[in-house]
């Protein structure tokens, strides 16, 4: 059979073609039993990849600090010694007021986005107005800049006015890059919500943010939750502003396990900080497993639908 | 009334006075909805770019070396550029020499071309894996949903705690030397050392790519694949006259943020190897040299994040012109199809 260009794919099949469509159909058949094969090894193969230095930190952190270089690729010399020791401030960790920090900038992070994120992306996705390209450029460009530009004159600012390792020090500039990821993600949302349920209720006399509020937002709880989701994963894996600007108080997760300290001066703390690691990581794997749909939609839907 | 246009078809002639009025309405309410983002957006990123940029002017406050006087610092012409760019420093005389060894000017063209290495190598390996496991995940088979599950966990993981875990596999008596019954040295070697952050990156970034890329792959309707198997066309020659050319947009948006996300790679060699590796700086990526800059001189720091900065600009600027990836364009293109 001659390879014919894919243009063709509208017009209907001839008499011949069939025919010659029903000879191939056992070759395909059979072909297809070894694709078959063929995917689920490939997919196996992608399930390893994502899966096993993740199960490698895992099983570290329950092993004895004795084992640690065990290569079993199970569970061996079980123990919780790890969990304990890397909650344990005794050798200047704060790995429980870590998490804290982690969580009250993350959430404070996400509210302020989301808040003013959610007009922004209102505007972008539902009106018709001048300069819409460059504005959209202009966000774009911003969740594209490097967060290191930023580093010298906040930490010369922040060190004048006092506000050095603190929390308003760790937030403010986490909006540099979580306020424009909200925005992209919650236009591209918008631009799909079903916005003649809008005209209808302005039809009936509402009032276009009275629209807005009672009919559009509560059909947009969902876009606006799985953004809140990734908004937060992002503010929660920030390393390199907080690295720099924080104090031993206000130190986010990140930071504090990058700097995790052993109970042996020369020796790496491997087991307890994979144990750290399994903590910080856990709660993200699970909310991640269960949005899943969600959080892939919302990922694709700033990337490349855009 | 907002409805006009979206009623009356699009030939007939009245709606289009009206049109440019609802235009005009809706930009100053438009306005006003977006002014909080952008009056954010100047004062996080607006001001630090703009005082960085002022600062990298100035000169570092210090003894002046004629007088023996303090003083505050003062213009200072292109000189912080001139220190990264061709390694010239001020001698105690207050003269311009060539900067000693060890002085952290002298590294700025080898942390520019770790920069470029690793972004040009990730970004390749991450495309092409990417690409393969998209291929893969398009495909029906059983456990479909376990392997989409799978593929969110290395993006979900922090990058800071990615990096902590490689370091474990990649220490001397780790996982990774006892596997291969090696013994290299992967965090102080200096091609071993850029490997293991290639290899950590790549674990990290190649499953979002992928999944921007599956993206792509499910815009393009099955019937055309259909018909190139019905015409007998080869899985190759599918991929290349089909698959490919029908995912390119999508594809070149999704390198285009690799690239430029690889450009200012920090955490993972920042953690992993501290920039380290063979004389102590064959990781060292131009975000690390900002920061090892910033406690030692702010207007020098300024003047390389400016640098960065640019660097980065011009490579996204360059690979949108030659290219023709036009990131704003398909997104109107796409918003006028959504309506």
């Amino acid at each position: 059979m001659s390879a014919v260009p894919a243009g063709s794919t509208t017009i209907p099949l001839s008499n011949a073609q069939s025919k010659s469509i029903a000879k191939t159909k056992v070759a395909v058949r059979r072909k297809s039993t070894a694709k078959r094969w063929r995917t689920t090894i490939s997919a196996l193969v992608i399930v390893v990849w994502c899966l096993l230095p993740f199960y490698w930190m895992i099983i570290t952190a329950f092993r004895d600090v004795g084992y640690t270089y065990d290569t079993a690729f199970w569970p061996t010399h079980v123990t919780f010694d790890n969990f304990t020791t890397a909650f344990s401030t005794k050798l200047g960790n704060h790995l429980g007021q870590a998490l804290l920090n982690s969580l009250f900038i993350g959430v404070c992070v996400t509210a302020i986005a989301l808040l003013i994120g959610t007009f922004a992306a209102y505007a972008l996705a539902r009106l018709d107005f001048r300069a819409k390209g460059i504005v959209l450029g202009l966000i774009l460009g911003a969740s594209m800049f490097p967060g290191v530009a930023l580093i010298t004159p906040l930490f010369q600012l922040f060190t004048n006015i006092g506000w050095f390792g603190t929390y308003q020090a760790l937030i403010l500039p986490s909006i540099s890059f979580v306020l424009p990821l909200t925005v992209y993600t919650l236009t591209s949302f918008f631009r799909e919500m079903p916005w003649d349920l809008e005209e209808a209720a302005r039809i009936d006399g509402c009032t276009q943010a009275q629209a807005f509020r009672k009919v559009i937002l509560p059909l947009a709880t969902p876009a606006v939750f799985t953004t809140a989701i990734l908004a937060f994963i992002s503010s929660w894996n920030e390393y390199l502003i907080s690295s720099q600007l924080s104090s031993d108080a206000t130190q986010p997760v990140t930071v504090a396990i990058a700097s995790f300290a052993g109970s042996q001066p020369h020796q790496e703390p491997y087991t307890t900080v994979m144990a750290a690691g399994t903590i910080v990581t856990i709660p993200l794997v699970i909310l991640v497993l269960i949005f899943q749909r969600r959080i892939v939609a919302g990922l694709t839907a700033g990337g490349v639908k855009g | 009334m907002t409805t006009a246009t979206d009623i009356v078809p699009p030939t007939t002639p009245a709606p289009r006075a009206s049109k440019s009025r609802k235009r005009n309405r809706e930009t100053r309410s438009a306005l006003w909805l977006i002014l909080p983002t952008i009056v954010l957006l100047a004062i996080v990123i607006g001001y630090p770019i703009v005082t960085a940029i002022i600062q990298s002017f100035q000169k570092d406050p210090g003894l002046d070396a004629a007088t023996g006087l303090f003083v505050t610092g003062g213009f200072a012409g292109v000189a912080n550029y001139a220190h990264w760019l061709f390694q010239q420093c001020m001698s105690s005389t207050g003269q311009t020499i060539a900067c000693p060894p060890g002085n952290l000017g002298a590294g700025f063209w080898n942390a520019a071309g770790v920069t470029f290495f690793f972004t040009v190598v990730t970004v390749i390996l991450e495309t092409v894996i990417g690409t393969w496991f998209a291929i893969i995940m398009n495909r029906t088979f059983r456990g479909r949903g376990l392997v989409r599950a799978a593929i969110l966990v290395p993006w979900a993981i922090p990058t800071a705690v990615t990096a902590k875990l490689w370091y474990f596999i990649f220490a001397f008596a780790g996982i990774a030397n006892a596997l291969f019954h090696t013994s290299i040295l992967w965090t102080s070697d200096e091609w071993a050392s850029r490997f293991a952050i290639i290899i950590a990156d790549t674990w990290k970034t190649t499953p979002f790519m992928a999944l921007l890329i599956l993206a792509g792959l499910q815009l393009i309707p099955e019937e055309v694949y259909e018909a190139a198997r019905m015409d007998g066309a080869s899985t190759f020659r599918t991929f290349t006259t089909i698959t490919l050319p029908l995912v390119k947009p999508a594809l070149m948006v999704a390198i285009l943020f690799r690239i430029l996300d690889a450009l200012r790679m920090y955490d993972l060699p920042a953690i992993l190897t501290g920039g380290g590796g063979g004389n102590g700086n064959a990781t060292t990526t131009l975000s690390i040299l900002v920061i090892k800059q910033v406690r030692s001189g702010y207007n020098s720091a300024s003047a390389l994040s400016t640098i960065t900065f640019i660097i980065i600009f011009l490579v996204a600027f360059i690979f949108v012109r030659v290219l023709g990836t036009n990131v704003v364009r398909t997104q109107e293109a796409q918003q006028k199809g959504a309506k």
